[in-house]
């Protein structure tokens, strides 16, 4: 177990550098002049330019400049945004909003998803079951970009049960609604996983050999077909963490919500190199370490993997 | 309710060649005095055993009687049982014998209550069980029975043991959730069954999942996990199916000791005439989900009194007669979609006449009490006839 995960760790760095390096690539190579997207629409000086070319190390080769960043990255320094706020700081600000609504949104979705989909795994063929299914076909098949303004404007403007938009410093109460849309396409998979897995599990053979012992329905079901139908949910919640953590872009657009997604934006939009580079890497760890735990959770799950 | 006492398995066994049960020491430690027949928590708090009455004399312990069960297809109506009847009387061993596909495990499904439903239907009959019928019964009342009166072993204990959970876990279940016994308790009530169905080293392998277990050692704890509240009825369905044949001999021989030693009556179910012979007491044989002959097991053995039962005696592989070419009955099975007019069996049958096309014998009694063929023509009054 150890070596594994000490394998894996070494994989994770492999990953991030490399991950890291595209990125800073992508950013900061096709800019025909970064100093000039700093400065809009002014002149700059040549002196100013001077200064700041020797700030960024402009005048080094490229692979210089990704190893000078990477110094600062790994020493804690995360550079300034092109507007000179240290981006610890903008991300101090933001990444709590976003690992709220992400783990919110998380919680609503394993909730309906697991819960739907148990009973509908039980009750295959019912109108419930049915129900279920085209529900989730709407859901999958609105873009979040549809769903969340329809969301706000039913929800929040008519029916006014929630806060239309969740404002600088968003309260549990006002991350609910985004945290339903953003979770929708994850309760769907969810539900639908949780579906065939306890559909298949309820007709498996120690079902019916817990049911022979004589164990009340609410033991078999709870305790042997759910928790054999989790280990595959479990890997897709997993993985889905990810993803809501860096895909609540437009959610958080929508609800004005100061998180990482809608910062990452404004980084993109106003070329701010250091800006996305720094939030894509501590994406990018968040990433590999969930996946880490996923993978250490399954073994935790089901007694016939083990790793070496 | 007592329990006869019976030898404690570090010195009562038989030592039949079982070499397995010498390692079972190193399994006990001090605790050796807490063997698995001393009153303890387990079996002296259990008032919630559900109160079926025992069967007064002259009265069966199971008494199955015109079992009919349907399944509901795509293709059509499957009649799988087509009125069954058969009795087990208490420490009595009763082997049913047929084909795949001849309805002998959803005939025991039936009886423990744990067919798929639906899309099986029972459609009639009564399962009496210590003369009451456990088909009519209510369902929580029906659960208590299941397990605690009557256990069941499954075929296959690879698929029947639940992968995610450790065996020790996985046979004092019952115990823990439905008698209440204590966690610590439940361990080492789980070495001790472990140590009556000779798993070696029980105590280091409680832990250990069914994974970890080769298949003959899974099938053992299948039965022990089936001992655990200590049933007076015991399942066994194809048991030794799925195993090799050194393994089958010492499973068979496992389930006939144990049978003894707790005083259990058994109903083993199978296809392998080879593996009853030394085992039963009286043999029922399927067609079709019917009942084609029922008899005790020498009479059976010596002279069938059905074609079926003699087809499947002569396809038995003998020493004797080395060489020759393997003797089978010819055809398959029928569908239980389309089941053929009159008797089940006529399509293959090598004696069938006229009348076993167009009506369906019944089981009748020939000579002794407890002997009867379901046939027109018992092979018996043909063989006269032919001499």
């Amino acid at each position: 177990m150890a070596r594994y995960i000490i394998r894996r760790l070494l994989q994770m760095v492999v990953t991030f550098i490399g991950t890291t390096f595209v990125v800073y690539a992508l950013m900061f190579a096709n800019q025909n002049d970064p100093l000039q997207a700093l400065a809009g629409d002014r002149p700059v000086s040549d002196n100013v330019r001077q200064v700041l070319t020797e700030q960024y190390h402009l005048d080094d080769p490229f692979l210089v400049q990704y190893a000078y960043y990477m110094k600062g990255l790994l020493t804690g320094d995360l550079g300034r945004t092109l507007t000179g706020r240290p981006i610890g700081d903008v991300m101090a600000d933001a990444w709590p909003n976003t690992i709220k609504l992400a783990l919110l949104a998380l919680f609503f979705a394993a909730l309906f998803g697991i819960g739907a989909g148990l009973v509908a795994g039980l009750r295959r063929g019912t109108v419930f079951d049915n129900t279920t299914l085209a529900l989730t076909l709407v859901v999958v098949g609105l873009p979040i970009i549809v769903l969340a303004p329809i969301a706000q404007l039913v929800f929040g403007v008519k029916l006014g049960w929630f806060p239309t938009t969740a404002g600088a410093r968003p309260d549990l109460y006002g991350l609910i609604l985004p945290a339903l849309v953003l979770g929708a396409a994850s309760t769907a998979t969810i539900l639908r996983l949780t579906r065939t897995s306890v559909a298949e599990n309820v007709r498996a053979d120690y079902v019916r050999t817990a049911r022979a012992k004589g164990l009340a329905v609410r033991r078999v079901v709870s305790v042997h077909v759910l928790r054999n139908s989790l280990i595959p949910v479990i890997t897709l919640i997993g993985v889905d963490l990810g993803n809501l953590m860096a895909g609540a872009i437009v959610t958080e657009g929508v609800f004005n919500i100061p998180g990482v997604g809608s910062k990452l934006l404004l980084g993109i939009q106003t070329e701010d190199g250091p800006l996305v580079v720094g939030f894509v890497s501590v994406l990018v760890i968040v990433f590999l370490v969930t996946n880490l735990l996923v993978d250490l959770l399954y073994a935790v799950l089901d007694p016939r993997i083990r790793y070496e | 309710m007592t329990y006869q006492q019976y030898p404690h398995p570090t010195h009562g066994y038989p030592a039949s060649g079982e070499s397995q049960t010498a390692p079972v020491v190193a399994g006990w430690g001090d605790d050796r005095s807490a063997s698995w027949d001393t009153p303890t928590a387990a079996w002296t708090t259990a008032p919630s055993r559900a109160r079926v009455e025992r069967p007064t004399s002259g009265e069966h312990l199971l008494d199955v009687r015109d079992l009919r069960v349907e399944f509901d297809t795509r293709d059509g109506v499957a009649r799988v049982v087509n009125g069954i009847s058969f009795h087990v009387d208490p420490g009595e061993t009763l082997a049913i014998l047929g084909e795949s596909g001849s309805g002998k495990s959803v005939t025991a499904q039936a009886v423990l209550g744990i067919l798929d439903t639906p899309p099986a239907v029972v459609r009639g009959g009564q399962v009496l069980y210590g003369g009451e019928d456990l088909l009519t019964m209510a369902p929580e009342r029906r659960r208590q029975v299941r397990g605690q009166e009557i256990a069941m072993v499954f075929q296959d204990a690879l698929s029947a043991l639940n992968p995610v959970y450790p065996v020790g876990w996985q046979i004092t279940e019952a115990l823990r959730s439905r008698r209440g016994i204590a966690k610590a308790d439940a361990k080492r009530r789980a070495v001790e069954l472990m140590d009556l169905v000779r798993i070696p080293a029980a105590a280091q392998r409680v832990d250990d999942y069914p994974h970890q277990f080769s298949g003959g050692m899974r099938q053992r704890v299948m039965i022990a996990m089936a001992l655990a509240m200590r049933p007076k009825l015991l399942i066994a369905d194809e048991p030794t199916t799925a195993l090799d044949v050194t393994v089958q001999a010492q499973i068979m021989d496992l389930l006939a000791t144990l049978r003894a030693e707790l005083e259990m009556a058994l109903i083993l179910i199978t296809h392998d005439l080879g593996v009853v012979a030394d085992v039963a007491d009286r043999i029922t044989v399927m067609y079709a989900g019917r009942v084609v002959e029922q008899a005790d097991v020498h009479t059976l053995y010596g002279a069938p009194a059905h074609p079926y039962t003699r087809g499947l005696l002569a396809s038995v592989p003998r020493l004797e007669r080395r060489g020759q070419g393997l003797h089978s009955i010819s055809g398959t099975p029928p569908n239980p979609i389309a089941i053929p007019q009159g008797c089940a069996f006529h399509p293959r049958c090598p004696y069938a006449q006229q009348m076993c096309r167009i009506t369906e014998p019944t089981l009748l009694r020939i000579g002794r009490l407890d002997r009867a063929s379901a046939c027109h023509f018992p092979p018996e009054a043909l063989d006269a006839r032919h001499a």
